[in-house]
């Protein structure tokens, strides 16, 4: 392997591209040419390095050194001064907001320690940061049940939002009868504000093939699929070429290192359904037909893919499981809280400087991340409300900007933390306007198998656009808390209980706000055009 | 609308990916983006390749927005009109398309050069507004922009 004296990182995300990233990386290499330091200077690729507004970004080793946003015209400088003449360009120097400016809180790092590291595309660099470590591990040492052991006492709970135990659900699909078994990662993430599975999957992929292999051998499964979503086309790429580098070491195939495990993962592409993140409707669009939620009981476990025991984890649930197995149970219930262990990852935005992902302890308050991570609200205006969990998420006032967040705590608050978009809003915003995307999104997105969430997720959008044009009625109010009560109780799967959220805790905290708009014909914001 | 259509290239997409019903979607999408729409007579030949009822091909054709089983205009707009979006300013920026091109959401323009639809959050919203022309992605939108990007589609 060649020497180079320095090694300059390029963030290749789906951000920085949009921003011209492949155009300054090009620059970039033929500068370093033109200067003939192209045998001194390597040029890597990375996806995210954690923010997404200054991009693209450029860091360099050994210096660590960042610098945010690079246009193709900054690249002359950056080469002539800092890589030929060792002098940082002051001018384009940029903090990494994940490396946080009061040293208060702690970023913990276990989803997201290599994203922005190491080259996606090189199995090698995975390698070399303890990765397949932990497959190798569980194939030659532990028996499943160990496996299973592990994973359950480590108290991981899924991340895709329903915060279930997941080594029970292990459990439950290796005590189902039926073969074959099946092991599903569930990348469709279509939660309005989401993005985070998609950026460990960029930046990370062998990550979740490694994770996907484990949970085979645990459950005494041979066969797993990745749901990727139609719109990653990234990720898509990336995941098959960390399939193929996996073969060619052995790490999936026959005879996974050696031993008589073998493991087969197939991708499959989405073609655009928000519903079809639901695991049984999920398993339906695998199936070809229609992504329509199933009755349950029975659940994926015990009838899943073609009728057979099936585990459906989230991305960012199966990112967990290489350095649970690596470090142990008790290495990972030192992160977080007492009853949810571990780290979240966000994704901010909205009105908010610093918008991007962060990794963070479970436990951590909305106004610390508010005001550490995300840097404050722009143009010093001030903080109104915070939807968290994406679309189906709860609105959440000021008064409750102090509630740790962890799955736990967010429920006895009446809270939910869903699949960890954190949408903020300032004092700006009115909350009949931001209604009306919310719920018109259910009403477009409802597959119409059940009448309850049919029906009424377009008398809520109905209604809602009603009261923003004027043409609120006395009883719209109790009307709206009526249909979405029966929703919630009611509906077949989680997107028609969920739609009931967002309108119900609208109402509990900003019930006035709504009321002048129905009785007065007022928006008092100005926002909506009565 | 149903003349001239070609089914070679149909044929030759099933065949490439064999008649498992796990490989329907992806031949859907494959054929959605070769047609740019799914015309009924390649959809019956589809039919005959899965060996499935046309009744459930329908069926899963409609039930995906990336499918589509009408034709569109030339350049399809895809704008994004969700929460995150909506709140750094998307609204406007969708007054001022549907302004310039004369045409509401769902609908396309009489010239057939443009379809505007809206799509689900493409996760990108850290630079929201956001919407796709086609396979072009343009962020950070202001209502303003929108002339300037669409004389490149003209
Ligand atoms: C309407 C709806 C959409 C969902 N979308 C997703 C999704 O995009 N990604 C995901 O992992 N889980 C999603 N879920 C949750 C899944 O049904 C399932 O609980 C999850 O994949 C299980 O993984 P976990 O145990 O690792 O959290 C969705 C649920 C509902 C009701
Ligand atoms: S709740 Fe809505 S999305 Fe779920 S099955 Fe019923 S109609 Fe479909
Ligand atoms: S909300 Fe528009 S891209 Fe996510």
């Amino acid at each position: 392997m060649a020497l180079y004296r320095a090694h300059v990182i390029v963030s290749i995300d789906s951000f920085s591209i949009l921003k011209g990233a492949i155009e300054v990386k090009d620059t970039l290499i033929d500068k370093l040419k033109k200067y003939k330091l192209d045998q001194e200077v390597k040029v890597l690729e990375m996806s995210t390095l954690g923010q997404i507004k200054d991009v693209p970004v450029i860091l360099i080793y050994p210096e660590k050194v960042v610098y945010a946003p690079v246009k193709v015209e900054d690249i002359d400088e950056i080469v002539e001064e800092h890589l030929l003449k060792g002098r940082v360009v002051k001018r384009l120097i940029k903090e990494l907001p994940w490396l946080p400016k009061k040293p208060k809180l702690e970023e913990a790092r276990i989803v997201l320690s290599n994203a922005g590291l190491i080259d996606p595309e090189l199995i090698e660099e995975y390698i070399a940061n303890d990765g397949y470590v932990a497959l190798g591990k569980v194939v030659k040492e532990m028996k499943p049940d160990e496996v299973l052991e592990v994973i359950e006492n480590s108290n991981l709970l899924g991340r895709g939002g329903a915060a279930f135990p997941t080594g029970l659900k292990w459990k439950f699909t290796r005590k189902a009868k039926g073969e074959p078994k099946y092991i599903i990662a569930n990348a469709d993430e279509s939660e309005p504000g989401t993005f985070k599975d998609r950026l460990i999957l960029e930046g990370d992929p062998h990550r979740i093939i490694e994770a996907m292999v484990i949970a085979g051998f645990a459950v005494g499964s041979h066969i797993g699929y990745i749901y990727i979503r139609g719109e990653y086309a990234l990720v898509i790429e990336r995941i098959k070429n960390a399939i193929n580098q996996a073969h060619n070491m052995g790490f999936l195939g026959e005879n996974i290192f050696g031993s008589d495990f073998n493991f087969e993962i197939k991708i499959h592409k989405g073609a655009g359904a928000y519903v079809c993140g639901e695991e049984t409707a999920l398993i339906e669009s695998i199936e070809g037909k229609r992504g329509e939620p199933r009755t349950r009981p029975p659940y994926p476990p015990t009838y899943g893919l073609w009728g057979k025991p099936t585990v459906v984890n989230n991305v960012e649930t199966f990112a967990n499981v290489p350095p649970i197995i690596r470090n142990g149970p008790d290495w990972f219930k030192r992160f977080g809280t007492e009853r949810c262990s571990g780290t979240k990852v966000y994704t901010i935005l909205g009105n908010i400087n610093n918008k991007g992902l962060i990794e963070v302890p479970m436990g951590i308050s909305l106004r610390d991340v508010i005001n550490i991570y995300g840097d404050g609200i722009p143009g010093d205006k001030k903080f109104k409300l915070a939807q968290t969990g994406g679309t189906s998420g709860s609105i959440i006032p000021e008064s409750m900007l102090d509630v740790p967040m962890d799955y736990a705590s967010m429920m006895e608050a009446g809270a939910a933390l869903g699949s960890g978009a954190l949408l903020i809003c300032d004092e700006t915003n009115c909350i009949v306007d931001l209604l009306k995307p919310l719920t018109h999104f259910f009403n477009y997105e409802s597959c119409g198998k059940c009448v309850p969430c049919r029906v009424g997720t377009t008398k809520i959008y109905k209604i809602i656009e009603r009261i923003s044009r004027g043409g609120g009625l006395n009883t719209d109010i109790s009307m709206l808390e009526d249909i979405s009560k029966t929703m919630a109780a009611t509906s077949l799967c989680g997107l028609g209980q969920a739609a009931a959220v967002p309108v119900l805790s609208a109402i509990k905290h900003f019930r006035g706000e709504i009321e002048t708009h129905i009785f007065d014909k007022i928006c008092p914001l100005g926002v909506c055009k009565i | 609308m149903e003349r001239k259509i070609n089914l070679e290239k149909a044929n030759e997409i099933m065949k490439k990916h064999g008649n498992n019903p796990e490989k329907l979607i992806e031949v859907l999408s494959e054929l959605n983006s070769e047609y740019g729409y799914l015309p009924k007579k390649v959809l019956k030949q589809v039919s005959k390749f899965f060996d499935l009822p046309l009744s459930r091909i329908y069926g899963t054709s409609s039930f995906y927005t990336m499918l589509v089983t009408e034709p569109l205009g030339e350049n399809i707009i895809r704008f994004c009109e969700n929460a995150p979006c909506h709140v750094v300013g998307a609204p406007e920026v969708l007054e001022s398309l549907e302004k310039e091109l004369g045409i509401k959401i769902g609908e396309t323009t009489k010239d057939k050069k443009f379809t505007i639809l809206t799509t689900s959050c493409i996760g990108i919203c850290g630079v929201g507004p956001v919407m796709i022309i086609n396979n072009d992605v343009y962020g950070n939108l202001k209502p303003e922009d929108i002339p300037r990007i669409l004389a490149n589609y003209k």
